[in-house]
């Protein structure tokens, strides 16, 4: 029960001291309003009601966030391996290219066989585009950091250049259309659904304007299965002493080098997963710009979230709130650069104080004996 | 004090709600326009539709409202917020745009919108493309480039490799080779639009092989070109809108492209009651809307860029000599090459449509 009660404090810290953090970004954003003659209350009201304001609101909040929970939880799980994976910009291209030609590519395939499909292909893709990095490293000692960046940019020529141009029917940079039976099930299209119309909440998602789809589900599903495979499972424990120690996980029978694999693989798969939602959910074909440096800012959500996968739960939360508010603060007059700038601060002050809440610990644990 | 507290509470959210609801006034026209990732200070389409709002502001009275959107997913939440507030007409900007416009346009039927630089196959009656016959202004950057090139090599740099840019190389070789049939053309694509160090080097490759004339519908990455063009003396020749002013003396001509003009008419229509849904817009050569700019005159961005500081006197005056040295010695030729391509005589032929050929 103490045990319990000293993690509540702990968790309740960490909250406290997040949202302290974001306070004290939005007093220091207040500055940069003043430069542009607007008031700073209007602009953090326009936030507030971009992000939270009303139903929609909200349901877009999560729908921005989904791409980055998934970016966040590829770069959180090789971090826990004491890896770096900087590729998840191009794990998350390669899975969302492979599930969008999939989804255009068959055309008779019914639905429960396609999207299932689509998902898979891109998740594999995604995964051996982020275990080849892991096998580089486990088998040859290549640093992940410059395999995962190469990888990067082969996978951006392959995909945006190479790809596009190949499968293009229009003069539209993306490749064509998906067929509706690999698209990911629309929240806004639950009422007309025959069985999850029958839901209590379907009829509130009923609006154009919404745009969350399966996609959210699947990024929640995947943050609880990689908690428990982290902290509940054999292989979860492995991966942790891997990071802790490798030499010493591997005197202690642990195979270093397949935990490497496996972990990288993993986080692939997950980033993939996020492409394959922007692919079949939001744009419904693979398109020129749809990636948007997900897979960079996934290395901000990792680290805000303590790279634990409820954590990045909550960090992809901020980040999609800062971008759905942010598109409400231009609404209400402010340069879209004032609105970067204050979503960069956030991020900033939510990192830094993190740094400080270390630097707190360790004065306590020094300050010594109880 | 739980008064005051109170009475504090009922102040804040009297305010609140007074910001909330401040919608825009109802008497005259409200234009919403949601621009293409890049943004504002692109030298090119964005800055020539906001300088289109900016003149439809001042002369016809009009209020407009602009968003740059970070990434593509929000074009279609702000497509619908302008659409939702009773905007009287919506336009959205770059190929980007097109689903989602067609998509929120569907769900506003009464809501009249316009969209820059891609045309629909089906345009629904609440919208109207507006295109440019880029090949036709191209035709003349290359025929000038072809006339002016001392080594009879001259170079095409692209943005990306896709059937809006070939319209810009196909006009451009078209022109060149009408000059002089035996002409060496080196075409390359900086695969971006917002890569100057790119377009640099590809500039400076080109110039190695002998290029002495560059043209180059590369947006952002151009600027690279230009600068390439200042190290090593050579001319290079500008896009979209009037881009003489950058690398002053080296830039001899810029092929417009009036997306200023054409929605400024959009805008127009809408106010006058005249807006006709439903079709695709080309603006050409015929009607001013794609053009090169003078040969004999710096013209007005150039005499506002020395005036605002952002070139020298010195520079004005050098670009001025270089008007006269290089480029008004031609100015007939590329006058009846223009009266040609209007009158039918010289048919310029749309790579964006007939593709670009195999074996270039």
């Amino acid at each position: 029960m103490s045990n319990f009660s000293a993690k509540l404090k702990s968790v309740m810290t960490e909250l406290g001291l997040s949202l302290l953090s974001i306070i004290i970004a939005l007093l220091v954003g207040t500055l940069f309003i003043f430069l542009t003659n607007k008031s700073p209350l209007d602009a953090y009201s326009a936030l507030y009601i971009g992000a939270f304001g009303n139903f929609s609101a909200i349901a877009n909040t999560l729908w921005r966030s989904t791409p980055l929970i998934l970016t966040g939880l590829a770069v959180a799980l090789p971090y826990r391996a004491g890896l770096f994976n900087i590729g998840a910009e191009g794990q998350f291209l390669m899975g969302g290219f492979a599930a969008g030609v999939v989804g255009f590519y068959f055309t008779s395939l019914p639905g429960f066989i396609h999207l299932p499909f689509a998902i898979i292909a891109g998740m594999l893709v995604g995964g051996l585009w982020g275990g080849l990095p892991g096998f580089l490293k486990a088998k040859m000692d290549v640093h992940e950091v410059i395999a995962t960046i190469m990888l990067n940019h082969i996978a951006i020529a392959l995909t945006i250049n190479y790809g596009i141009n190949y499968f293009r029917d229009t003069g539209r940079p993306a490749t064509p259309k998906i067929m509706d039976t690999a698209a990911m099930l629309r929240f806004n299209q639950l009422a007309d659904h025959p069985i999850l119309g029958k839901l209590p909440l379907a009829e509130l998602f009923n609006h154009p304007a919404i745009r969350l789809h399966l996609n959210f589900v699947l990024a929640i599903i995947t943050a609880i299965v990689l908690w428990y495979l982290l902290f509940k499972t054999t292989l979860g424990y492995e991966i942790r002493a891997v990071g802790f120690n490798p030499d010493g996980a591997e005197y202690g029978g642990i195979n270093a080098g397949r935990s490497i694999i496996v972990v990288m693989f993993i986080s692939g798969a997950v980033a993939g997963l996020a492409g394959v939602g922007e692919v079949l959910g939001t744009h419904l074909s693979f398109m020129s710009g749809m990636d948007a440096g997900y897979g960079f800012t996934g290395i901000a959500v990792a680290l805000i979230g303590q790279t634990h996968p409820i954590g990045v739960i909550l960090g992809g939360l901020l980040f999609g709130a800062l971008a759905q508010g942010g598109l409400e603060m231009q609404f209400s007059g402010i340069p879209s650069e004032i609105v970067m700038i204050i979503q960069a601060l956030v991020i900033f002050f939510v990192a830094t104080l993190q740094v400080l809440k270390v630097y707190i610990g360790k004065k306590k644990a020094k300050g010594g004996v109880k | 004090m739980l008064k005051k507290f109170i009475s504090l509470a009922v102040v804040l959210t009297v305010v609140l709600l007074a910001a909330f609801v401040a919608l825009p006034a109802a008497a005259e026209t409200n234009v919403g326009i949601v621009l293409s990732t890049g943004g504002l200070g692109d030298l090119s389409f964005n800055d020539a539709a906001y300088r289109g709002l900016q003149k439809a502001k001042s002369e016809l009275g009009i209020d407009f409202d602009y968003i740059e959107p970070a990434d593509p997913s929000e074009d279609q939440t702000a497509l619908r917020r302008f659409a939702s507030r009773g905007y009287d007409l919506v336009i959205g900007v770059g190929f980007q745009m097109a689903d989602s416009l067609q998509t929120v346009a569907s769900e506003y039927p009464d809501v009249k919108f316009a969209h820059v630089d891609q045309s629909f196959e089906d345009v629904p009656d609440n919208i109207v493309t507006l295109n440019f016959a880029e090949w036709e202004g191209s035709f003349l950057a290359g025929a000038l480039a072809a006339l002016t090139t001392e080594t009879n090599n001259i170079g095409f740099v692209g943005g990306v490799d896709y059937s809006l840019i070939h319209r810009f190389e196909g006009g451009f070789y078209q022109g060149a080779k009408y000059i002089n049939p035996d002409i060496t053309i080196q075409s390359k694509y900086a695969d971006s639009f917002g890569d100057p160090a790119r377009g640099r080097e590809i500039a400076l490759g080109m110039i190695d092989d002998g290029a002495d004339v560059i043209y180059h519908a590369a947006g952002g990455s151009g600027s690279g070109v230009f600068q390439a063009a200042q190290e090593e003396d050579i001319y290079a020749i500008g896009v979209d809108s009037n881009q003489n002013f950058v690398a002053p003396g080296h830039v001899i001509a810029s092929m417009l492209k009036k997306v200023d003009n054409a929605v400024y008419d959009t805008v127009k229509s809408v106010v006058d009651g005249n807006y006709e849904g439903g079709q695709n817009l080309l603006y050409t050569l015929a009607d001013g809307g794609v053009d090169l700019t003078s040969l004999t005159e710096v013209g007005l961005p150039v005499v506002q860029a020395e005036k605002n500081g952002t070139i020298t006197a010195d520079e004005l005056a050098t670009i001025k000599q270089m008007k006269k040295d290089v480029t008004a010695p031609y100015a007939e030729k590329i006058e009846d090459i223009k009266a040609k391509i209007i009158s039918g005589d010289i048919e310029v032929e749309n790579w964006g449509v007939t593709g670009r050929p195999e074996d270039l």
